[in-house]
């Protein structure tokens, strides 16, 4: 039981981070159609930036770890940010209205690409850093196993929550969700009634870097360790996880990202570690068999 | 890189300075929040938290991008937009050469039909003419599924590696031939693409695209993590190459045996064997051409056809579509199987790192790059994408880069592949005039 309980707060935690990528691919996928195969490779840029970013901040010396933090996702958001939104401008834009195959390969070229980049940059070792947020909560504890719940792990998952929040706040009632809402119906009436198609597909750009940001910062706090190849499989997963969840739907891929991270998580504490990814696939493939358009994805209409 | 449309701005007086100042400004000011960081600092290896300043590159990505917008935005403003983008010298070269079709067709084949004999065909030469061979067949094979059927496989390379370690095991635990085992591992290869394609097919494009690249990777987990039967991480080792009508290429025969070099009375040079298994991939490339020529005037290629273009009309005239998807994916599987045990057979060594999700997306990019359908397209790409980066070794280090630069580069400029144009299988009525531009089928 107290087995379960560690397995339980550990896939959540994951789950989150999957939930944070997998909003990216489905906001790109609900506004342009297209799969963004190069947002994996965002996510691994920003974890690159914030740890850049810390080890500046651990030359200057800043005591104060929570400061510390938040000026790395801050700077992590702003300079990621900027990758998701040239990535859109000189791989996908010109491709717009194209045929339907161009842009994903356009983006498997430009995902190819910033991983050689980085690797070219910062070399192909591994990189890591001391943990700086240490300790945590014991939440039970039975003969000797101890039931943990890091500070680092509340952290994730409350980041997460107030994001996913603020972000459905976003959808939901400002004038760019409704210009996000109106492109994803129709592009040309959502143009025809004053909306700036193109700043706003930029827009969900920059806003799905931005959350893979926070992903790459929180990772990188967690795990850390990271290396110019994380993005693939990574981006893999949370892709899953917006197909899962039903591509296009936000709670979805929030549902999505958490239900991968808790198969991964017990598929590794009670059957074969390796085989963790298996299960993670074998998953999307049952679902998808059962419900095409994912848990929450709303059935489409064949019109003839 | 701005939003700025330059095509206007050089409507009258000349170049606008000030314009293109400003544009290459912003371009550089971009450039700087992307380097900033990755390039201006790098971090050292392992932990310690060591860092190596170099604002100096830096300086020179922020100069070059200012220099290089500037020099594109004055060269696209003293000419018009259209010309720039669209390069029409491309499209009439192609027709023009479309229309002596035959000849050249007639002349490439020769050229590769007799190229290992030619004298400056080295070593060297052989074997890259042998690993283009392979992509083209695999990327003709995949083109059956992509470009006639329309289905998005991004997990091809699972049935490459089927193949490959269906053959391998075979050859090795059952002592058989490569020519018993090649059929055997194409069935097998076919097999997994049914019993794969059985649940999904089901799927519309894009959630297949991500359920067979899902099942790319799992075949690749499994293979590295069942150590017993395929050698884990390891592989297998010590694969027999395949023998010229039971003559083995070796200098050194058994007893009683005679090989091919005492056969054919001809001094020993290892360059046979490579010639001989560059004929082998040519026979079993134009094998895979033929039969998807002959298939797109079978009724059942016109069936795949006929459901990419629409799959609810094709469903309302009787077509069952999981059968008719069914058919493309295993017969697309097979050639990928066939494909894999030449690849066993010329490495002599299989492990799964031969299989990764690159080999799927670089066996893609053949077929759309080159325009999809087009089969010469999947030839010149398949030429491009690998013979660049083995030419630039030299530069070792950014042949990858240079390869997905590559890869947006061509979708952006010619988004429907290099040879765009495509010969439709069945017409009804007479061919309009003019109408057969662009590349043969």
């Amino acid at each position: 039981m107290e087995y379960f309980l560690q397995q339980l707060i550990n896939g959540l935690t994951l789950g989150a981070v999957y939930g944070l990528i997998a909003i990216g691919y489905t906001m790109v996928y609900g506004i342009i159609g297209m799969i963004n195969f190069a947002h994996g490779e965002i996510y691994m840029i920003g974890s690159f930036i914030a740890l850049i970013c810390f080890t500046i901040l651990g030359l200057t010396g800043v005591a104060s770890v929570p400061l510390a933090i938040l000026v790395v996702l801050v700077v992590t958001v702003l300079f990621t940010a900027a990758y998701g939104w040239a990535v859109e401008r000189l791989a996908y834009r010109p491709l717009r209205g194209s045929f339907r195959l161009a842009p994903l390969i356009s983006a498997i070229g430009m995902a190819i690409f910033l991983q050689n980049y980085v690797q070219l940059l910062q070399g192909a070792r591994v990189k890591a850093m001391a943990p700086m947020v240490t300790g945590g909560f014991v939440v039970t504890e039975k003969a000797g196993f101890q039931v943990t719940l890091s500070y680092m792990q509340i952290t994730i998952m409350a980041l997460t929550v107030v994001l996913m929040a603020g972000f459905s706040l976003v959808i939901s009632r400002t004038a760019l969700g409704r210009a996000q809402r109106a492109c994803e119906q129709d592009q040309k009436m959502a143009a025809l009634s004053g909306i700036d198609v193109d700043r706003t597909v930029s827009l969900t750009f920059l806003l799905g870097a931005g959350l893979a940001a926070v992903a790459g910062v929180m990772t990188t706090l967690h795990y850390g360790v990271i290396d110019f190849y994380i993005g693939f499989l990574v981006g893999l997963k949370a892709f899953t996880a917006a197909v899962l969840g039903g591509i296009g739907s936000l709670p979805g891929a929030m549902l999505g990202g958490i239900l991968i991270g808790l198969v991964e998580a017990f598929w590794a504490a009670y059957f074969a570690a390796e085989y963790k990814d298996v299960a993670a696939f074998s998953i999307l493939v049952l679902v998808l068999i059962f419900r095409p358009t994912g848990l929450m994805g709303r059935p489409e209409v064949e019109k003839v | 890189m701005t939003t700025v449309d330059l095509g206007d701005r050089f409507g009258g007086d000349g170049v606008q300075w000030g314009a293109i100042l400003k544009d290459a400004g912003m371009a550089a000011l971009v450039a700087l929040v992307l380097t900033l960081l990755l390039f201006g600092v790098r971090l050292s290896d392992g932990g310690g938290g060591g860092l190596q300043f170099r604002p100096w590159w830096v300086v020179i990505a922020v100069a070059s991008v200012f220099a290089g917008r500037g020099a594109v935005a004055l060269w696209i403003g003293t000419r018009k937009p259209a010309s720039a983008a669209a390069l029409p010298w491309f499209d009439r070269a192609l027709a023009r050469l479309s229309q002596h079709k035959r000849l050249l067709f007639a002349g490439f084949f020769l050229a590769v039909a007799i190229l290992p004999l030619l004298p400056v065909a080295d070593r060297r030469m052989v074997d890259l003419a042998t690993l283009v061979m392979i992509y083209v067949m695999l990327g003709w094979g995949l083109n059956i599924v992509v470009g006639l059927a329309g289905l998005l496989d991004l997990g091809y390379v699972a049935f490459y590696a089927v193949g490959a370690y269906s053959y391998t095991l075979l050859a090795i635990h059952f002592d058989l031939s490569f020519w018993a085992c090649l059929p055997l591992a194409g069935a097998i290869a076919a097999l997994f693409g049914v019993l794969l394609g059985f649940p999904v097919l089901r799927l519309r494009g894009d959630y297949l695209a991500i359920v067979t690249l899902g099942f790319g990777e799992m075949v690749r987990i499994i293979l590295i993590n069942w150590s017993d039967l395929t050698g884990g991480s390891e592989g297998i080792t010590g694969i027999a190459v395949p023998t010229f009508f039971g003559l083995r290429f070796t200098p050194t025969p058994a007893a009683g045996e005679t090989a091919f070099h005492q056969f054919f009375a001809i001094p020993f040079a290892g360059i046979h064997k490579l010639i001989f298994l560059y004929y082998i991939i040519l026979v079993l490339a134009l094998l895979t051409h033929l039969f998807s020529e002959r298939m797109r005037g079978l009724p059942l290629g016109r069936a795949w056809e006929a459901l990419r273009e629409d799959e609810i009309a094709s469903r309302s005239l009787g077509l069952n579509p999981v059968l008719v998807k069914l058919s493309a994916f295993g017969i697309g599987a097979m050639f990928a199987g066939f494909a894999g045990s030449f690849f066993a057979t010329r490495q002599g060594f299989i492990n799964p790192s031969s299989f990764t999700f690159i080999e799927s997306a670089i066996i893609l990019a053949i077929v759309v790059l080159g325009g999809m359908g087009s089969q010469v397209g999947v030839i010149c790409a398949a030429m491009v994408l690998i013979l660049l980066p083995e030419l630039a070794r030299d530069f070792a280090e950014f042949r990858m880069l240079l390869f997905g630069g590559a890869m947006v580069a061509i979708m952006v400029w010619r988004p429907r592949g290099l040879l765009a144009h495509r010969v439709p299988s069945v017409r009804l009525g007479p061919e309009p005039p003019g109408a057969r531009r662009g590349g043969p089928p």
